[in-house]
Order: structure tokens, then sequence, then C-alpha cells
């Protein structure tokens, strides 16, 4: 008889400028669940608990993505967004099992989610050549003048992951700030941080250049002021401070206007933040409100 | 005293030292290649334990001040133009103009035939003139023409010379050659500053920045430094502390003062803190201050800006905060 296997149990590390490193913490939390049919929560993995340096390294390589990725083409950043669905669809079999146990999903539950967080994302890779068309344009002005406006992405957007949705909702929250050029830090769900993980291992795989997105798993009020506060931080996504242990959103937002960040703010009002229906059609304010209009004058002649 | 009454002071002094009537290149091979041999390993091995201090808070404010002061802020490009130095000594002047209470870096250091432009735009600043000199970075020119580029940059306007010495010679093992050179360039300074590049990158040995620093020394440096930043690898903290012995040493035997520059490749606050922590422990506290110890840099000094914006701030900062240079 064969002695039995060892367990080969997986390190949930950061997601860091294309690498996997530990929290320079050397700090991990437990993450737990509770599957259907359970009572009680049971043991899932050890995620990394992520430090304000993490974060503070995550804006780094965030900025040094800027350049290349603002300056792709739409069309190639198309194909690059398409490509990280492939790579999801064929991670499927784990994101559906990271879903299940996060989410406390019964399993037919989790694969409509896991296929709708593909479309999802498939969805956002279509819009980044189209964008342009509908938002920008030529202006009727009053002179001999061209007169053009193109939206731009503002920069690095640090995302408050949604605490609950782990999977669809992060798509639906990442893929957008991606899809228009700009970087993104995401501050993982705190207390469902494996398909963030996974999600990450999946772009690192594909053909998305490393710093364009960065994943912090850790604790959300530990983190979030230190990203809100960067100066070096051009925009901040609020939504997963609804729900979110220990997190005032309006400080948040009051730290974001030192240096002007654009702000999305959660869904509902004061402490009844909520986190919005994942499943409708998402529209287009998650793109534009990442975006700066550029407008240029050019001499036309008579 | 005239100037070359200082060169036979020099002379006489390295005699008196050898304990020789006249200085030649076998006594000076015989005593430079006396000292004792570096433990590589256990030179690196000090200097990266030294690296891994951690330094906090009030420290980290004092050694971030301090850092700034000490920094030769530099432009040596083929491609600097009177307004690239003149907007680097406006740099110089009001480093973060957010912040007036920022201090001001030693000196700016630029190409000699630079040096007036920089010195007129620094005025009575304090802030001193560096000028590179001696065919640098090759150092491959005649000693007439090496002579020739000191005391045109001095004349100028620059208060401190940055010569590099003969690598060629000293490989060949043609001491007495460096030693000379050293020594008249030092007499051509004048009331100048003179800091000696060993370029330690093409020293190759650790042995061989012991007897560089030695011999230059030996030959009347005010200050002995790595490298001209343009060779892999510039400053290491393995030779810088090597450097920072020596200079130990050299006060034990003489009781003169040299100080200590690392330039090249020192990009970050990090960094910078390693190096202060080395002086520290290796030279002593009397090292650190800007009169005997400088950082050859450029982009260092938006490093620590960063750093010390975000003490002051409480929030990280980023790249839109200091100026492109």
């Amino acid at each position: 008889m064969s002695p039995a296997r060892v367990d080969v149990r997986k390190t949930y590390k950061l997601y860091i400028d294309g690498a996997f490193p530990r929290s320079e913490s050397g700090r991990s939390y437990a993450v737990w669940s509770t599957p259907v049919g359970r009572a009680n929560p049971r043991f899932l993995a050890n995620a990394a608990m992520g430090s304000r340096k993490d974060a503070r390294d995550a804006v780094v390589a965030a900025r040094g993505a800027v350049k290349g990725w603002a300056g792709a083409t739409a069309y190639n950043r198309g194909q690059v967004l398409y490509r990280v669905a492939e790579v999801m669809e064929s991670r499927r079999a784990q994101l559906v099992e990271d879903v299940r146990l996060s989410e406390g999903l019964a399993p037919s539950r989790a694969e409509a989610v896991v296929s709708a967080a593909i479309d999802r994302w498939v969805w956002y890779a279509g819009w980044t050549d189209k964008l342009a068309q509908v938002l920008g344009g030529l202006n009727p002005v009053a002179g001999p003048y061209f007169d053009i406006s193109a939206p731009e992405p503002t920069g690095i957007v640090a995302v408050l992951a949604p605490q609950r949705s782990s999977l669809l909702g992060l798509v639906s929250v990442v893929a957008p700030v991606i899809a228009t050029g700009n970087t993104a830090v995401v501050l993982a769900s705190q207390e469902r941080p494996l398909p963030a993980i996974t999600l990450a291992e999946a772009l690192a795989t594909s053909d998305v250049p490393a710093g364009v997105v960065n994943v912090v798993t850790g604790l959300t009020g530990e983190v979030a002021p230190w990203l809100a506060g960067h100066r070096d931080v051009n925009a901040i996504d609020l939504t997963g401070a609804a729900d979110a242990e220990g997190v005032d959103w309006g400080e948040l937002e009051r730290a974001a206007a030192e240096n002007l960040k654009r702000v999305l703010r959660p869904a509902g009002t004061g402490s009844d933040a909520v986190e919005p229906d994942w499943t409708a059609e998402p529209g287009l304010s998650r793109m534009t409100t990442f975006l700066e209009t550029k407008t240029v004058w050019h001499p036309k002649g008579r | 005293m005239s100037t070359t009454d200082a060169a036979v002071d020099v002379t006489a002094r390295a005699g008196d030292l050898l304990g020789v009537s006249r200085l030649t290149n076998a006594t000076l091979t015989g005593w430079l290649h006396g000292l004792p041999g570096v433990d590589q390993v256990g030179c690196e091995a000090r200097a990266a334990s030294l690296g891994t201090r951690s330094i906090k808070t009030t420290a980290k404010q004092w050694a971030i001040d301090a850092a700034i002061s000490m920094i030769d802020l530099t432009t040596l490009e083929g491609a600097d133009t009177p307004g690239k130095v003149r907007s680097l000594a406006a740099k110089a002047l009001v480093p973060d103009p957010s912040d007036p209470a920022t201090p001001r870096p030693a000196a700016v250091c630029v190409y000699g035939d630079m040096a007036a432009i920089a010195r007129q735009a620094l005025g009575d600043s304090g802030i001193h003139v560096a000028a590179v000199a001696t065919a640098f970075p090759s150092g491959r020119a005649s000693r007439r023409v090496k002579l020739a580029d000191t005391t045109d940059a001095v004349a100028a306007g620059a208060d401190e010379i940055d010569m590099v010495i003969d690598r060629g010679a000293f490989l060949s093992g043609r001491y007495l050659e460096v030693f000379e050179e050293i020594a008249e360039v030092k007499q051509a300074c004048g009331d100048a500053h003179l800091k000696v590049i060993m370029e330690t990158g093409e020293l190759v040995t650790y042995d061989n920045v012991r007897r560089a620093s030695w011999l230059s020394m030996l030959a009347g440096a005010d200050f002995i430094k790595t490298s001209t930043g343009k060779i892999q690898p510039a400053a290491t903290l393995p030779v810088t502390l090597i450097m920072l012995e020596a200079v130990r040493d050299w006060r034990e035997l003489t009781a003169a003062i040299v100080g200590v520059k690392p330039a090249g490749g020192i990009r970050t606050s990090k960094d910078a803190l390693k190096y202060l922590v080395t002086v520290n422990e290796v030279a002593g506290e009397e090292w650190l201050t800007p009169e005997r110890f400088r950082f050859g840099a450029s982009s260092l000094l938006n490093d620590l800006l960063l750093q010390r914006q975000k003490l002051r701030t409480g929030a990280y900062s980023g790249a839109d905060y200091v100026t492109i240079d």
C-alpha cells in the first residue's frame, strides 16, 4: 500500500507588479467560509494581510505601468482583455470552487456567477475601442476650428472591491477601470479574498502588462485610508466601503479631496451604503467616472 | 606659502610616513602592498548587516535632512546646456517650494565649462560649485591638459574639483605617476577642495580600492570619491565601507581629516540611509556632516523630498510634487 500523500497547499499571496510577493509585514490572516448545508464556518486558507507599504509598492508599480497601458492602442487593450476572459474560462473550475466556498453558494449558482463574470469581462473588453466614438467627437464651435474631444484615462485608480460579490462584483469594478487605459490598485474583499487572487493568476498568465492590475488582500479599514490619502493616486472607487468593517467612506472621500481625486461613491447613502445588484446591465458610468476629456482646437481655414 | 611649496610638503610628508628620504615607485609599491588585504566576504557581510538597520520617525527625519544637505546635485551629460545647469542651480536653491524649511544640497556638480554658469546662478548662497576635471570621466589626456582643465574650472568659479585618477597607471603599478598627478592637480586647485575619483568599478578588487584610497590621501586629497557614475558598478556599500575605514585610519596616522563621497547609482532614500548608518558605524559620528561626507547624485534628491513630504503630511507623495529633471 502506498503511503498517504502529503497535501500541497497553496500560499495565497499579493499580486504586485506582475509578481506574487508575501506582504512586506509578514502578516497573514485566516479566511473562513460557510458552505451550503454547513452550520459552522470552516477554515479555508491563510491570505496575506497586506500593509500600507504593500499598497505603496502597488501604487509605484501602477504608476510605472500607466505609460505603456494608456499608450497602447484601444484595439490592443481590447485584445489583451479578451485574452483575460479566455484564461478565466480555462480556469473556470478553480473559479467556481473559489466562489462556491467564498460566498457559500450551491455549485450550480457558483457556475452561473462565474459565467456572468467572464461575460462581464468580455463586455468591457469590447468597449475599449468604441468608447471614444460614443463619448468623444466633433464639437460645434463659433470659429474656423475643428474642435475635437476625446476621453483619456485619468491614471491610477484605487479600487475598493465589493465585500460580498467576490468575483462578479470584483470583475465589474476592475474591468471598467483598466479597459479605458487606467491602471488599478485593487483592495480585495476582506472576508472573501480568494477569487481575487485566482483572478490575479489569470491576469498574470494572460497578456496584461505587469503593474496594470495590482491586488492587495487584507483589512479594508487599515489599508483604504492610505490609498485615499495617497497623492500619486488619481481616483478612488469606494464601492467596497459598503459593509466593510471599520470603514467610514465619508472620511475616505475627505482624504481623497486632498489631491482632487475622482471619487466613485458607494451606492446608497451614509452608513446605509449598499452593494449594487451586480447582475444588472452595468452601463458606462464605471468607465466614464475615471476618464478625463481632452479637447483639441485645430484651425481649419476658410 | 606658494603652491610649489605645498607640493613639496605633500611629497615630504609622504616620505616621512614611508620612512624614506626619496619617494620612488618601489617604496610606494612596497607601502601600498603592505596594507592589510580586505576580507571580501567579511566586508560584504558587514555592509549587508549595516544595511538592515531600521531607521524610523525622528531619526529618519534627521537622516533625510542630513542626506539632502550632503548631496552634490549633479548633471554630467554631453547634452548639458546653460539652461539645464541654471535649472539645476534653481533646484539646489529651493529644493521643495512647498516647504521652505527644506535644507539645501551642499554643492552643484557640473563639467568645467559650466562652472561659471553654475557660479553665477548660485551667487553667494553658500552652495558650492563642484567641477569635474582632468579629462573626466576617462582621465585619458596629457598631464598638461589635465592641469589646464583644473585651472580653467577654478578660474571659472569652481570651489571644489572632482578629478579622476589615471586608472591605467594605477592598474599597471605606476603608483608614483598617480601620486604625482594628484599632487600637481591639488596644487592647481589652489584654495579649491580636491575630490579624487578612484573609479572603483574599474579597480576590480577591494584591495585595490584600499590602496587607491591610501594613495589618494597620501597625495593630498580632501575627499576620496568612488566613481564617475559612467561605469557600472558605481558606488556600492562595501566599497564605501572600505573607504570609510581608510579615512578613519588615516586620521589615526596623520590627524588629517579626509572626506568620502560615494557617487553613482544611489537613487533611493533607503539606500542613502544605509550609507549614513555605515558612515556612523565605521568612520564615526564626526563624519556625518557635508564637510566630510557627500552623495554624488541627481535623482536621489527627489526621492528624499518625497519621503520628507510623506513625513510632513502623513500621506504618501508622488512624482507630481517634485520637479522633473
